[in-house]
């Protein structure tokens, strides 16, 4: 049985009248790239946080390393590394000092030359020296990433790492989450608001909405279970003609003609391949084929099922 | 761990621009009292000791280094607390505000010892604040007016001291003093603890020096009972110190009541700081 990392039980937390968490439960596994989802406000943050002992939450569990978090707190977070909602620095110091200075707190003995390299590594070599308040949005995402490295955690809680950044900024995050994954064996949990950022990096997921645990599964099955809005566009007005060839081959079938070249079907990930060899085969030119695949959609597939 | 942070806390204090606010407001402040005090100090002195002419004879050098040292440091221990407060009050609040305080605890260290680790470092500006102020009272000031015995007017009349029995009482002086703006340091840490912005415990540490001090000021009987238990009460005791005999009783009451409100205000620091939910 694989080793639990992150273990939530029947978490709850309230601010004044208002409960943010209401009953949130997952299992991180070692070497898990986990995504925590949820649309704004749904307790994502409160849980980083409480899994972090930033929050006190009211009641639950919450354990990492097996260890409970309340009864072995400092041991735990020597083993953590961390950015909650976006990395603050003390902008009047170089890079080099603001993580000299956390270092010096991280639990691990941190050389300088390994925070040399972990800069060079999210690639702030030759910058070490120079203020943060002279840093870009970019640039302080990829010093917090160092922060969170230079002490060589077993494992990494991202809140929202994308947040802010450019597109390529959150190509390159998404780069290093695989990287530490496949490289370094690292445990990462990221949470996001976008189901297509957690697809592209996460093996397994848990989904939260309204401070309550949706599902919990691996990221594959889940969305190859669950409908997506699929997309399609024919080179000549033949929508019409496609959706009654589709409606053929699956009775029953919900199909929407957006356009004279163009229509949407709800579809299951794993029958996309089948419908395009079908279309092809029967004459149909299809120009684009996209999934469209919203959370607010899955939620309300999840929530019907 | 303790150690270690406080080690941080002090380079943050001392790469933080505002820390040198204060060291330079009291180097300017003095620098303008030395200098009015050599320009025209001899009319001042002959307004203070004009009551007196007709009985006492005034012979030698009265305006001296520890006049001028005394007349400072009764100026400025007014002032001195916005000093202090101005970036003792930032030392929690300030990481909340800036959002480096949720990256500080998540690392594996205790609230309490970031409290504390903040507290030793807020204890070592306030010394560096009261050893400037008497590097630039005492040791300047006889630089420039020379030494001389020490006269004090106080509400019993004038007190002379001569110049050897003057530098022990200067020295617990300074020590009186460093405790009365140690308990500035905690009170304005203790409000830190509860605000998430820096400028709230600076006006709130200020309001309340403001408020107490009024309350001392006030010949009203009904706080004749609350009078001597307010720090502000206390804060001018090393006043007594230059007194001949020195009400050394008084003197040890202050200090005691002083030390009860740091203990106060850090447990007050401590306890909400162990309790705050880190949401900025």
């Amino acid at each position: 049985m694989e080793e639990a990392i992150i273990e939530i039980k029947g978490l709850q937390k309230s601010f004044g009248g208002f409960q943010a968490v209401k009953d949130v439960n997952f299992t991180v596994k070692k070497g898990d790239v986990f995504g925590f989802l949820g649309p704004n406000g749904a307790g994502k943050s409160t849980t980083m946080r409480c899994m972090l002992s930033l929050i006190m939450p009211n009641a639950g569990q919450i354990r990492l390393f097996g260890k409970d978090l309340i009864n072995e707190r400092n041991a735990i977070l020597s083993r953590v590394g961390s950015i909650v909602e976006k990395p603050d620095f003390y902008k009047y110091l170089s890079a080099l000092k603001n993580l000299e200075l956390f270092a010096r707190i991280s639990g691990a003995d941190v050389q300088r030359k390994t925070i040399l390299k972990t800069l060079d590594f999210v690639g702030l070599a030759g910058r070490e020296n120079d203020k943060v308040s002279g840093f870009s949005h970019g640039m302080r995402q990829r010093l917090g990433i160092a922060q969170t490295l230079m002490h060589q955690p077993e494992l990494i809680v991202l809140d929202e790492p994308t947040t802010g950044l450019d597109p390529q900024g959150i190509i390159e995050v998404r780069d290093l989450i695989l990287r530490l994954k496949n490289e370094q064996g690292k445990t990462v949990i990221l949470s996001s608001h976008q189901l297509s950022e957690i697809e592209l990096v996460a093996n397994r997921m848990v989904i939260i909405h309204k401070g309550e645990t949706l599902i919990e599964g691996s990221v594959s099955e889940l969305m190859n279970t669950q409908q997506t809005l699929l997309h399609l566009e024919f080179l000549d007005a033949k929508s019409t003609e496609a959706a009654a060839f589709i409606a053929k081959l699956w009775p029953g079938q919900d199909i929407q003609i957006t356009s004279p070249k163009t229509l949407q079907l709800q579809i299951e990930k794993s029958r996309i391949a089948i419908l395009n060899q079908n279309l092809v085969g029967a004459g149909f030119e299809i120009v684009a084929i996209e999934p469209k695949r919203k959370l607010e959609d899955f939620f309300i597939q999840i929530t019907k099922s | 761990m303790l150690w270690k942070n406080t080690y941080n806390e002090l380079i943050k204090i001392s790469a933080k621009p505002r820390s040198y606010i204060g060291i330079a407001a009291l180097t300017l402040l003095i620098a303008i009292i030395l200098f009015a005090m050599k320009a025209d100090g001899s009319k001042y002195i002959s307004f203070v000791t004009s009551s007196f002419e007709q009985t006492l004879s005034f012979n030698g050098n009265i305006l001296n280094g520890n006049l001028i040292a005394f007349i400072i440091l009764q100026m400025l221990i007014v002032h001195i607390p916005l000093l202090v407060a101005l970036v003792t009050g930032d030392l929690l609040s300030g990481e909340a505000a800036m959002g480096t305080l949720r990256m500080l605890l998540t690392k594996p260290i205790s609230r309490k010892q970031v409290v504390f680790s903040k507290l030793i470092a807020a204890a070592v500006y306030t010394l560096i604040l009261v050893l400037w102020l008497g590097f630039l009272a005492f040791i300047v000031g006889r630089w420039v007016f020379g030494t001389g015995d020490l006269i004090v007017l106080n509400s019993d009349g004038l007190v002379i001291l001569k110049n050897a029995d003057v530098l022990w009482r200067y020295g617990l002086a300074f020590l009186v003093a460093f405790l009365a703006l140690m308990t500035i340091s905690t009170l304005s840490l203790a409000f830190s603890a509860f605000a998430n912005n820096s400028i709230g415990p600076i006006v709130s540490t200020m309001a309340v020096i403001i408020l107490f001090t009024i309350i001392g000021a006030l010949d009203v009987s009904v706080f004749d009972h609350v009078k001597p238990w307010l720090f502000t009460t206390h804060m001018a005791s090393w006043r007594s110190l230059f007194n001949n005999p020195v009400p050394w009783s008084d003197i040890k009451e202050s200090v005691w009541i002083l030390l009860a409100h740091n203990v106060l205000f850090v447990t007050i620091a401590v306890y909400k700081f162990q309790k705050k939910d880190i949401t900025s």
